[in-house]
């Protein structure tokens, strides 16, 4: 994915000022800087919730810029959200298989009358499904309504929901976010094993630095809507403006 | 085990409402377990597209006249047979539910409320309407005939009109459940949840509100169909826009995103009225509100709810029952 001089405004406020990086095939990348540096803006302009004023974002060779939000994930293209946005009286097992969606092609007859293609479209969906639930220990609470369940128990049904739709670049937006310090270790093991089995590439957007620095391939820091610094995690992360824009904001609790 | 006795349940209870009515009640109460059963599509109808979709309706009355007089007028002008007239009802309220899902969905929320609630305020007059008077029979209305049953089956009018109806209904419930548990229906849920979410899951929102509100005006449309031959008359001051909201209480009652409710809610809005009647002459419109209000605190999540704990496999949350 290539991102070329993005800009992007709201009202008067430039919240990113001319944006470039590219994220590799296979490649973790991670995306750093202080609060209000645009980082869930450029999330959000990938994943086509924001509308770009300038600038393009090209993904497998196809530009996204003005694309429908629902064909994102045709194109290979899976998110979570900052704030968990998941289906709240549904199951853990049907938010997942909503991820699925788009992988199928039945409608409402064939579906209403379950002829043979939409149960087999369902059983496979399902079967993926299990594989799935098991990899994230997602099984014991499958068929419990997520309302119910922990934050970070609801974080990792969204990682699922990401999973199934098999997404070739997989967006997360601060998957650390609300986590204990135990549940943030575990989370940098899962991308890395995530990033294994699925054979995807991951932009991981995220305020925690060691989660990002222990398992990016490559780091690109934002500050004020600007890039700072682009690089391997040790270079981004002996970068003078880095330092200084980390420092700048005297929290060392992330550093 | 439990599924499948909790199936076993299930279909001797669909068999006992087919077949005891048809010896235990008199003509009166067949009509009114005919119309029961067109209440009950009806609200199913109403509970696709608000109770699973979250687009609130409170016009689906409309849908109801045009199937009642998409049937009227095919057996009164060209004397077609009864049961030819509910594919037509289908798939015309169908037709009319997407061109109206169109621009009327893009709304959402209140407004579509309030749309809605126009479409049902105009029909009664659209149908008293001069220039469509040769169809429609104007104030007068028109009066069918109730069908014999066929093949000389041992059944009276009221008896085969009933066992018709119920057979369709099982059908049609089938259908909506299959739907509902499927693809399609997580999607709808997922729509009514959280659209934002629903959409960076590939779902087409625009595309799949018009096509749950055409599926919804089909099945209220057949309901429409079947009524008409049951009470044998339609005219334009029987599909007041009230109806749309008796249908609303219906879906709400019995209870919303619930197959079963649908059969629940319509019991309720055909027999409370009455009973609320015979308790109080004078003032049955209090006496219906204050039982809706009654049941809205004993079964907050709808009367299905409230069956839902006391049914053989009661804790299978992972359907849409
Ligand atoms: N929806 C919005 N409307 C107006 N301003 C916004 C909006 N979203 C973000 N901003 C502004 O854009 C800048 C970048 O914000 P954001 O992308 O949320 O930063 P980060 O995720 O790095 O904390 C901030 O100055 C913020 O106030
Ligand atoms: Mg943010």
């Amino acid at each position: 994915m290539r991102v070329a001089d993005v800009e992007m405004h709201f009202g008067g406020i430039v919240a990113l000022a001319g944006v470039s990086f590219e994220v590799g095939r296979r490649q973790i990348c991670g995306l750093i800087g202080p609060n209000g540096s645009g980082k869930t803006t450029m999330f959000n302009c990938i994943s086509g919730f924001y509308r770009h004023s300038r600038g393009d974002i090209v993904f497998d060779g196809t530009s996204l810029t003005g694309m429908a939000r629902h064909r994102m994930i045709d194109l290979g293209i899976g998110r979570t959200f900052q704030n968990v946005a998941l289906f709240r009286s549904m199951t853990v097992r049907d938010n997942m298989l909503v991820g699925a969606h788009h992988l199928g092609r039945t409608g409402f007859i064939a579906n209403a009358l379950r002829l043979g293609r939409a149960t087999a479209e369902e059983a496979a969906a399902r079967r993926r499904g299990a594989e799935i639930l098991a990899l994230l220990e997602l099984e014991e609470v499958a068929d419990e309504v997520v309302s119910a369940l922990p934050f970070g128990t609801r974080k990792r049904v969204e990682l699922a929901r990401a999973l199934i739709s098999e997404p070739k670049l997989l967006l997360l937006d601060e998957p650390a976010g609300g986590l204990t310090h135990g549940e943030v270790d575990e989370l940098g093991a899962l991308i890395l094993k995530l990033r294994q089995s699925f054979d995807m590439s991951i932009l991981l957007v995220e305020h925690h630095m060691s989660l990002v620095m222990s398992v990016s391939d490559k780091v690109v820091a934002l500050e004020f809507g600007r890039k700072i610094a682009d690089g391997t995690p040790d270079e981004v992360r002996n970068e003078p403006e880095v330092i200084r824009a980390y420092l700048g904001e005297g929290d060392d609790e992330h550093a | 085990m439990r599924i499948m006795s909790s199936r076993l349940v299930l279909v001797l209870l669909v068999l006992a409402m087919a077949v005891v009515p048809l010896f235990v009640s008199s003509g009166y109460q067949l009509f009114q377990f005919t119309m029961v059963v067109a209440y009950a599509l009806a609200v199913l109808g109403v509970n696709l597209v608000t109770g699973y979709n979250g687009q609130i309706s409170l016009g689906h009355g409309a849908f109801y006249a045009i199937g009642a007089y998409v049937t009227a007028i095919m057996m009164d002008h060209w004397d077609l047979p009864y049961w030819s007239t509910l594919p037509v009802a289908a798939v015309i309220c169908a037709g009319v539910g997407f061109l109206l899902g169109l621009p009327a969905l893009r709304l959402g929320g209140l407004y579509l409320a309030l749309t809605t609630l126009a479409l049902a305020a105009a029909v009664p007059q659209l149908l008293k309407y001069d220039l469509f008077e040769g169809w429609t029979g104007g104030v007068q209305g028109i009066s069918i005939i109730k069908p014999d049953a066929p093949f000389g089956l041992p059944l009276n009018a009221d008896q085969w009109l009933y066992l018709f109806s119920f057979a369709v209904a099982v059908v049609l419930f089938i259908s909506a459940w299959n739907l509902v548990n499927g693809r399609i229906g997580r999607a709808l849920k997922a729509i009514r949840d959280q659209p934002l979410a629903a959409e960076a899951m590939g779902i087409d929102l625009a595309q799949l509100k018009t096509r749950t509100f055409a599926a919804s005006a089909m099945y209220t449309g057949i309901a429409g169909s079947i009524a008409a031959i049951a009470v044998q008359f339609v005219s334009p001051d029987s599909f007041a826009s009230a109806l749309s909201i008796t249908l609303f209480v219906g879906m709400v009652v019995g209870g919303a995103a619930s197959i079963s409710g649908a059969v629940f809610g319509a019991l309720f809005i055909q027999f409370i009225p009455n009973i609320a009647d015979q308790v109080s002459k004078a003032a049955p419109g209090a006496v219906y509100g204050l039982i809706l209000i009654v049941f809205m605190f004993v079964a907050p999540g709808g009367i299905a709810s409230l069956v839902r704990k006391w049914w053989p496999a009661g804790g299978s949350r992972a359907r849409s029952t």
